[in-house]
């Protein structure tokens, strides 16, 4: 293609994404843009084109960015091309969003007409503001009775400071407004820079692994033109492989095209690997005519939380493994190594980007792979400073040095920002002094809404502290944080004794002012998940060797079905099988018997 | 003669006054119509099905509900008089029926036992009428005493009545009232089936029990009861030869032990259960199919494979206080008990929850007998679930 060709194309390219708090309707305006663009019929489309993966869908959050390409006859009787990249909509998922994002030109800033502005709304579009991309405000939902679009309109310009009053009002789901949004995007949006001539400068913004085609790239051309046979190289990771393909994306399927120029959305394949060499935000460069500098805002990914993963049948170790090999294939920021328990034998040492990364890969290898696994407590990265000036940094508690050595351990702590509405401040408050959080301030952003404003530490957020949010809070409250850094604390460990004998699994560490109460109840808690045995069980909590919390599991007498009617036999051998089954997800400590479940019971604390 | 192959009988009538609180059996109330056309494709059942069974002698027969009382008498007598005419019937065949106080008459009884019923088996549950009305049973104390009186006079020989233990509000002293009040019936009764209330998933007293308006005896007072019950009907003579049931020497329910024993057996009726031969089946549980065609009821069959024919004989001859005979065992599956069970044999004896016996008459070799101990007959679940393999 000319110079002068790829100049013009370019002018009719606009490259965006949608930004919303959850539930707000972005996927469905995503399949409405799409089904109105017309690149597919209605038959094809699935119920929501761009979330591929089940469990995305079951969950309502999308959890890998991908980008589909539509054209669009304006009004103004041109075609233009539209690439919409998707964002994941989770604080788990901040840095891929940041990426996503710096592969715009524009965002769509979705609102509940209903709901208004929420955490992830303006934590969202702060960050699209961040990368300089004009954002246009869409109004959706306006066809629900409580619907107030004109009180979030003002409420998009007094707190966002955004231009709201030409705001499309829409409703996604029923296909109303999508021309407008349509329109906008083609005359509020900016059509992509960059030369096609100069030297190659690629932003990769995801990547899939595919058996057929090795790794995927995901990227936004910024500089330059690649084609078959372009000798590429990561800027980052280093890698170097030659183009076998590039193309573009239809919904749901790779379109191969000629080559990929300044400006563009769309794909390279080059026999690679790993997703590992071709990291997010790393920068695609000819590797015979390298661009001078990589993009910026590359970062390594970094796991925040770790858990044990382990197989409930000690004999599928090796398909665990092969597992998480393959999952890693395609996620670059799960991390695993192998590690051993007393209590559960062989497992891997497992780190995600937040808890519900954890969820997703345990969900994916439990209904993919077919495995049952015992996750032991999820856990973040603690610094341990030892006496002796060396620095470790502990991903599993069982592997806390001697007290005696430890010259003090630091956490880490995030920044959060809760918005709430005003009758809800005091619970919600409560909540975050509960788990040690440290108040910075409060802003109201309207008579009946305020932000606030806390350092909390990230162990004291992982497990539930977005259901407490919620459930104290009426479902109200929003919430999005940001890692600040590592801070000193006074943390033990605490150590579970089963029938006197010490449960690796169950250790946790803890800070010194909340063990006794995490002791007390994980007794307690554990007293209820342990069936009781031929003999009495103690189950104590103790942190260094002194027991600090006990409860007793009293020995069975009694376990009989006496009836058994009529010749009729099918029951009573099912509840035989059942307890049999039962058994057989037990996992062996001594002379115990504790239920998988029982190992989740820690997570679960602040059920009642 | 004795080496014709054995069939027991079972009749299931699905009918009752009204359902206890408990209940969760395939029972409801109907009426008269209804338990008349019911009566009919049960004795087309009974008819139609003799002749597959031409060459079994049915040493028992057992009529059970529900409330089979409910059943006109006249109905009840065409039954057993088909049974009679079409079925080899042993001379001293043990002929059961359940009923209820309150839906019984003397008249009744008299012709059920001229009929042919040589056992009755009353489900009496407790003696105190405030717990009868608290699981919803029908009748009274009083009602009982009449129904126990007329079958007696009636010429039945052979009674069992019915108790349980644990039920919403009674005490130990209660349950103990319940057990004496039994025991002090002219002349006591041969049988005494005592079980402690389980609330099963959707009945009323379940949800009950979930919404947390139901007080019941916890664990340890369900204990004592069942302790009790031990104690008490040892002294009196009743020797517990089942997990659940005590007799008097002599007067053990043959028809229920030929469940443990896995005798073959024919159930009739709505959703009963069969076991011929290894084969395992029964009829659907829809009414309104079983009226129009009785014998086209009949579900998908299961052909027990060895390895769950070896788990029915652990589990289901363990329920007998007997236990099960390991000669047997040798002879049934041509592999010695040990070669099977040996490890779960071994552990739950040193758990003092099963013991070895030595065979009574040992003709032959003699293998000796495998039984639940005292410990193990309260917890017979724990075990049997070992069994399964």
């Amino acid at each position: 293609m000319e110079s002068m060709d790829r100049k013009q194309e370019q002018g009719r390219i606009r490259n965006f994404c949608i930004v919303a708090h959850i539930d707000h309707g972005k996927s469905t305006l995503a399949d409405r843009i799409i089904e109105h663009t017309g690149l597919l019929t209605s038959r094809e489309m699935q119920a929501q084109v761009l979330d591929n993966m089940d469990l995305e869908r079951e969950r309502g959050i999308t959890i890998k960015a991908q980008a589909v390409r539509t054209v669009y006859k304006a009004r103004d009787g041109q075609e233009y091309i539209l690439n919409l990249i998707d964002t994941p909509g989770h604080v788990d998922f901040n840095y891929e969003v940041s990426r996503s994002l710096a592969a715009c030109d524009g965002a769509i800033l979705v609102v509940d007409a209903a709901q208004g502005i929420e955490a992830q709304t303006l934590a969202n579009v702060y960050l699209a503001l961040d990368h300089d991309l004009d954002v246009i405000p869409v109004i959706n939902k306006i066809d629900l009775p409580s619907a107030e679009p004109q009180r979030v309109i003002d409420e998009i310009e007094d707190v966002i400071g955004l231009e709201a009053q030409d705001a499309p009002l829409i409703s996604a789901k029923n296909g109303i407004g999508i021309e407008d949004v349509l329109e906008q995007i083609v005359k509020k949006i900016p059509a992509p820079k960059g030369n096609p001539d100069s030297p190659l400068q690629a932003l990769i913004f995801d990547s899939l692994y595919d058996s057929y085609k090795g790794v995927i790239i995901f990227c936004r051309i910024m500089e330059g033109t690649v084609k078959k046979g372009t000798a590429i190289r990561m800027m980052a990771t280093g890698a170097k492989e030659e183009v076998v393909e590039v193309g573009v994306f239809g919904a749901g399927q790779f379109i191969p095209c000629e080559e990929l120029s300044a400006g563009m959305v769309g794909y390279i394949t080059a026999s690679i690997k790993n997703v590992k060499d071709t990291a997010v935000g790393d920068t695609v460069t000819d590797d015979a005519n390298p661009c001078e500098a990589p993009l910026p805002g590359y970062k390594k990914v970094q796991s925040m939380v770790y858990c044990g993963f382990y197989p409930a049948d000690g004999a599928k170790y090796p398909d665990l493994r092969d597992a998480l090999e393959k999952l890693q294939l395609n996620d670059a920021a799960l991390q695993y190594e192998p590690e051993t328990s007393v209590a559960l034998g062989f497992g891997f040492r497992c780190g995600f980007l937040g808890l519900l990364h954890l969820e997703v890969i345990q969900e994916r290898l439990e209904r993919e792979y077919n495995l049952d696994l015992v996750a032991t407590a999820p856990g973040v990265v603690y610094k341990v400073f030892k006496t002796n000036g060396e620095m470790i940094e502990l991903t599993n508690p069982s592997n806390l040095p001697d007290p005696s050595v430890i010259e003090h351990m630091e956490e880490p702590v995030v920044s959060a920002e809760i918005m709430v509405t005003s009758e809800f401040i005091g619970s919600i408050m409560e909540l975050c002094q509960e788990r040690r959080g440290r108040y910075l301030g409060m802003e109201y952003i309207e008579a009946s809404r305020a932000v606030l404003r806390y350092e909390l530490p990230l162990n004291e957020i992982i497990y539930d502290f977005f259901d407490a949010l919620k459930s104290r809070s009426k479902g109200y409250a929003s919430f999005d944080y940001d890692i600040k850094g590592y801070e000193e604390s006074k943390l033990v460990k605490l150590d579970i004794l089963i029938n006197k004998e010490e449960v690796d699994a169950l250790s946790f560490i803890v800070h010194a002012d909340s063990a006794y109460e995490r002791g007390r109840r994980m007794c307690e808690k554990l007293k209820e998940e342990i069936p009781r045995h031929l003999f009495e069980i103690p189950i104590q909590a103790a942190i260094g060797g002194k027991v600090i919390a006990r409860e007793t599991v009293k020995a069975m007498r009694k376990d009989v079905l006496a009836k058994c009617y009529g010749g009729d036999i099918t029951r009573k051998k099912k509840l035989l099988e059942k307890q049999k089954e039962g058994k057989k997800r037990m996992r062996q400590i001594g002379n115990v018997e504790i239920p998988q479940k029982a190992f989740l019971s820690v997570l679960k604390l602040d059920d009642d | 003669m004795t080496n014709k192959k054995e069939l027991e009988l079972y009749f299931h009538i699905p009918f009752c006054v009204r359902k206890c609180l408990y209940c969760d059996f395939l029972s409801a109330p109907a009426d008269r119509e209804t338990i008349g056309r019911y009566m009919e494709a049960l004795l087309a059942e009974t008819e139609g099905s003799a002749v597959s069974y031409a060459d079994h002698r049915v040493p028992t027969v057992f009529i059970g509900g529900g409330t089979p009382s409910v059943a006109a008498v006249e109905d009840m007598e065409r039954l057993l008089s088909s049974v009679g005419r079409l079925y080899r019937l042993d001379r001293d065949a043990e002929i059961t029926m359940e009923v209820n106080p309150g839906t019984v008459s003397g008249e009744q009884l008299r012709r059920l036992y001229r009929a042919g019923v040589n056992r009755l088996s009353i489900g009496l549950q407790s003696a105190d009428d405030g717990e009868l009305a608290a699981i919803g049973r029908i009748h009274t104390w009083e009602q009982f005493l009449d129904a126990y009186g007329e079958a007696r006079r009636a010429g039945f020989g052979n009674v069992n009545v019915d108790i349980m233990s644990a039920l919403p509000g009674q005490t130990l002293a209660g349950y103990r009232r319940t057990l004496e009040r039994v025991l002090s019936l002219e002349p006591p009764p041969e049988h005494i089936s005592a079980y402690s209330l389980i609330l099963e998933e959707g009945t009323p007293l379940f949800e009950r029990y979930e919404e947390g308006s139901l007080e019941i005896p916890d664990e340890d007072a369900d204990r004592e009861m069942y302790e009790l019950t031990r104690e008490i009907l040892a002294q009196r003579g009743y020797r517990r030869y089942e997990i659940s049931n005590y007799a008097r020497e002599g007067y053990e329910c043959r028809h229920n032990c030929g469940y443990w024993r896995r005798r073959s057996y024919l159930g009739l009726g709505l959703g009963a259960a069969s076991l011929v031969d290894n084969v395992r089946f029964r009829n659907g549980a829809d009414l309104r199919a079983y009226l129009a065609d009785p014998l086209g009821c009949r579900e998908a069959e299961q052909i027990l494979s060895r390895q769950e024919q070896m788990e029915e004989f652990m589990f289901l001859g363990l329920r007998m206080r007997s236990g099960i005979s390991c000669g047997e065992f040798r002879q049934l599956f041509g592999r010695g008990i040990e070669e099977i069970y040996g490890d779960v044999i071994d552990k739950n004896i040193r758990d003092g929850l099963l013991e070895l016996w030595p065979e009574r008459e040992g003709a032959g070799e003699s293998l000796g007998r495998l039984a639940l101990t005292e410990k193990g007959l309260d917890l017979s679940n724990y075990v049997m679930a070992q069994f399964l393999l």
